[in-house]
């Protein structure tokens, strides 16, 4: 029962849009950093491109992803009309008009701080303020989310929440306490030194408030996929989700152990201490859990979808999957990804191994592969699925749709393995441009290249997937049906009620948050000297 | 089904998940906070708390390394995107006024016949903060402190519009241009060196930096032996002292010379 369609299609154009500009904006810089472009004259276009670039990508993009499915899955698996329409309308509004007013001083070079801001590096104060409001616009959903499972559970007192919106809602309650951090950073410490209160900051205290923010969003950015793997695939495919609960217990557990690990990113960060970077590894190596767990039931899930299509065998069966299915493709792209993705984590996360690859291109060619690869892929399976039902027409290029996911897949293998390998080499991240003309890292230019094409093939890959959705806008009317999720093999009649609430898990969310940031943060924020002067981009 | 079921002992789900995490936590600080910092043993704590305090990033003085002095004043210069922005013709105007008493040394079309710095389409940056840094103190001259000193807010803004307005003259007496040194093109990576032209304005232009072209050389090889000494320390963060003092005598002697033998109209603009 999809009844607010224009309201879930408006996220869903917003954010295919400025995806688009985004992703040509990457691949411009793909390529005017290889060999294959000139040196660029001036190297403030190119942080500029690359500050528009991640905050779309890290900020815009997937948060309305998020709402749009968000908004999708609450009227479909609830059956039941969105409560407060109006006020989703409002959010998405503020995301525009934040959206506007970050790109305007972005574009005028007067915000090339990057999306991860970088103190003591101050850009415009307006781009902040437009950060600031596409998070607020999002908190709206998060509101909304909760309010419509509350709604929904005084109809039906008792009855388990259904998988996909328990997900859902365990994914905005994630985002609403991991944007506290940046949210932290932008108001006590950034805008008042962008709107000239001040002119020092801490820029170690940014650091740490922005980690709080940096890692689990990553697992906000992943919710929506972790949520097509558990109630869109199995269904897409003719099977069923193996176990209910396993699903519930790895959302949880992505609520718990999401948060207490950013400080990860700041192993060469001289003002944390070494025991919280400890904990935070440890914990950083929990979060290996919740994925392997879906891995295990999505396999196992296929499987049953295998064999009830006849296959036989120990891997016989794999032969027997709808490989011709766009659904099918996505997975096992988005799985190969998250493999070569989680085992670069793996490596990112050990304080020994993190030492040789911090801060070089290794690390962008990880999170280019796992969100970009991994997470994004399934975000076009997302849209594939859900555009009949929006839009009331069928997406007849289905031949087109295999070719677009297969060109994601080869253009990303294609840019992020040689960025990994150029990366162990020791290549910096964060660089304009390169002399490959010293004997010294004219090995690498290959690589380099290599990677700019993938960049264009991805390119190719993203404009085929919006002419195939603005395509999917005007082919005949058809009745594609209620819109359905995954049934699991053992429907649940009912929950127990730790696994069919969020309360339990928020808490220990908000107390680790507490146990694992608190002292750092106000071992930080009380000490005296620790602010350095600001750097204000375009002061010349 | 209320919370009320939920945060109790006798709901299983709430003893294992706390349990769990709990004692995770426990053993990971045992690990992280005792454990750990005792494994090292060229590490040597007092006792446990001192372990502890210091695994938890209680800022500590090591022992053997004096504190900063705190007598000697630091640059306080905070330049944003509007201190320098368009000036007027006016402001220009009462610059090259005020320009009048600089010219003994620094030229009167701001190209100097003494060792000092030729100043004529100097960033304005740079000399806003070097007058800034002359009146406070936090850069000191015998020659050029008493003339800063009295300086307001506003001459200071003006001297800095007006020699960045001037156009980039050629040096009195040019020498043949040299050939690029090393620590020119490359800088030294492994001693934490960059290439002068990422900042001085050849391939960027950092903010407060100067263009060296045509520029004296004994007053840069002056500045270069100030900065690795110590003398001079109105640099931010150390930056250039920390270039300074890696240098050898003969990578300074090579850059000074370098730089004075350029003309400067090869230095990047500022947008």
């Amino acid at each position: 029962m999809l009844v607010n369609r224009k309201l879930i299609l408006a996220h869903f154009w917003l954010a295919f849009a400025v995806f688009g500009i985004a992703l040509t904006l990457g691949a411009w810089q793909m390529f005017i950093r290889s060999p294959i472009g000139t040196w660029l004259s001036n190297p403030e276009l190119y942080y500029r491109s690359l500050t528009a670039h991640g905050t779309v990508m890290g900020y815009v993009f997937p948060t309305l992803v998020a709402m749009g499915f968000g908004y999708a899955i609450s009227e479909a698996a609830l059956q039941q009309r969105l409560v407060g329409v109006r006020w989703a309308w409002v959010g998405f509004w503020l995301i525009v008009a934040g959206s506007v007013m970050a790109v305007i001083p972005i574009a005028l070079g007067r915000a090339s701080v990057l999306y991860t801001f970088y103190p003591p590096l101050i850009g415009n104060v307006f781009y902040y303020l437009g950060v600031v409001l596409v998070v607020v616009g999002s908190w709206i959903w998060v509101a909304l989310m909760s309010v419509n499972l509350r709604v929904w559970r005084r109809a039906h007192p008792g009855a388990p929440v259904p998988l996909a919106m328990f997900a859902n809602v365990a994914g905005s309650y994630l985002w609403a306490w991991t944007a506290v951090g940046a949210a932290l950073e932008l108001l006590l410490q950034i805008i008042p030194v962008a709107a000239g209160l001040k002119s020092t900051i801490d820029a170690g205290l940014a650091r740490v408030f922005f980690s709080w923010t940096l890692h689990a969003i990553v697992y906000f950015w992943l919710m929506p996929t972790y949520i097509a793997y558990y109630t869109i695939v199995p269904r897409a495919i003719g099977g069923r989700i193996y176990s209910d609960s396993m699903a519930r217990i790895s959302f949880i557990l992505f609520l718990v152990v999401a948060m207490p690990i950013g400080m990860h990113h700041t192993f060469a960060d001289p003002q944390v201490g070494a025991g919280f970077k400890f904990i935070h590894s440890a914990f950083t190596a929990l979060v290996a859990l919740p994925t392997l767990l879906t891995v295990f039931t999505i396999c196992a899930s296929v499987e049953i979808a295998a064999r009830l299509r006849g296959g036989r065998g120990m891997f016989g069966w794999i032969r027997a999957l709808p490989w011709d299915n766009p659904m099918m493709l996505a997975l096992a792209f988005s799985f190969i990804m998250l493999g070569f993705g989680g085992a670069g984590g793996l490596i990112n996360m050990s304080y020994q191994l993190d030492a040789s690859i911090h801060n070089t291109q290794w690390i962008t060619g990880h999170f280019h592969l796992i969100f970009g690869g991994a997470i994004v892929i399934m975000y076009f399976a997302i849209a594939y699925d859900l555009w009949p039902h929006l839009t009331g027409r069928e997406l007849i290029d289905v031949r087109l749709i295999r070719t677009q996911l297969w060109l994601w897949f080869i253009g990303m293998i294609v840019t992020t393995f040689p960025w990994h390998w150029v990366g162990i080499l020791g290549m910096p991240r964060r660089m304009a441009y390169f002399d490959f003309g010293d004997p010294a890292i004219a090995p690498q230019a290959l690589s380099v290249t290599l990677s700019a094409i993938g960049g264009f093939i991805l390119l190719a890959s993203g404009i085929m997937f919006i002419v195939i959705l603005a395509r999917g806008m005007r082919t005949p009317k058809i009745d594609a049906g209620p819109y359905r999720f995954a049934l699991a093999v053992h429907q649940p009649a009912t929950v127990p009620v730790a696994l069919n609430t969020h309360a339990l898990w928020v808490a220990l969310m908000i107390g680790l948050t507490l146990t694992n940031y608190g002292y750092p943060i106000l071992n930080l924020a009380l000490s005296s000297g620790t602010s350095v002067p600001a750097v204000y981009v375009g002061a010349q | 089904m209320s919370t009320r079921d939920l945060f109790t002992l006798r709901n299983s789900h709430f003893r294992i998940g706390v349990g769990i995490t709990a004692a995770i936590l426990i053993v990971t600080a045992i690990a992280g906070f005792i454990v750990l910092p005792f494994a090292q043993p060229w590490v040597k704590f007092a006792d446990v708390w001192d372990a502890i305090c210091s695994a938890a990033g209680v800022p500590q003085r090591a022992a053997g390394v004096t504190a900063p002095e705190q007598g000697k004043r630091l640059s306080e210069v905070v330049l944003t995107s509007n201190t320098l922005a368009r000036p007027s013709q006016e402001a220009i105007g009462r610059g090259a006024t005020l320009a009048q008493r600089c010219a003994i040394c620094h030229g009167p079309t701001g190209v100097s016949r003494a060792d000092s710095p030729n100043l004529a389409g100097q960033y304005a940056a740079v000399i806003y903060k070097q007058l800034h840094d002359f009146r406070s103190g936090a850069r000191t001259n015998a020659v050029m402190s008493p003339f800063a000193i009295n300086l307001t807010d506003q001459e200071i803004t003006d001297l800095s519009n007006y020699y960045a307005y001037l156009p980039r003259l050629p040096a009195y007496h040019p020498t043949p241009q040299l050939p690029k040194p090393n620590i020119v093109i490359y800088g030294a990576p492994m001693r934490g060196i960059a290439p002068c032209g990422a900042c001085h304005g050849s391939l960027d232009n950092k903010t407060g930096s100067p263009w060296l072209e045509g520029q004296s050389e004994a007053y840069m090889k002056a500045q270069l032996h100030a900065f690795a000494a110590g003398e001079r320390r109105n640099d931010i963060s150390q930056q250039m002292r920390n270039i300074a003092r890696a240098m050898t005598p003969q990578e300074i002697e090579a850059a000074a010379a370098y730089y004075a033998s350029q003309p400067p109209d090869v230095v990047k603009a500022v947008d």
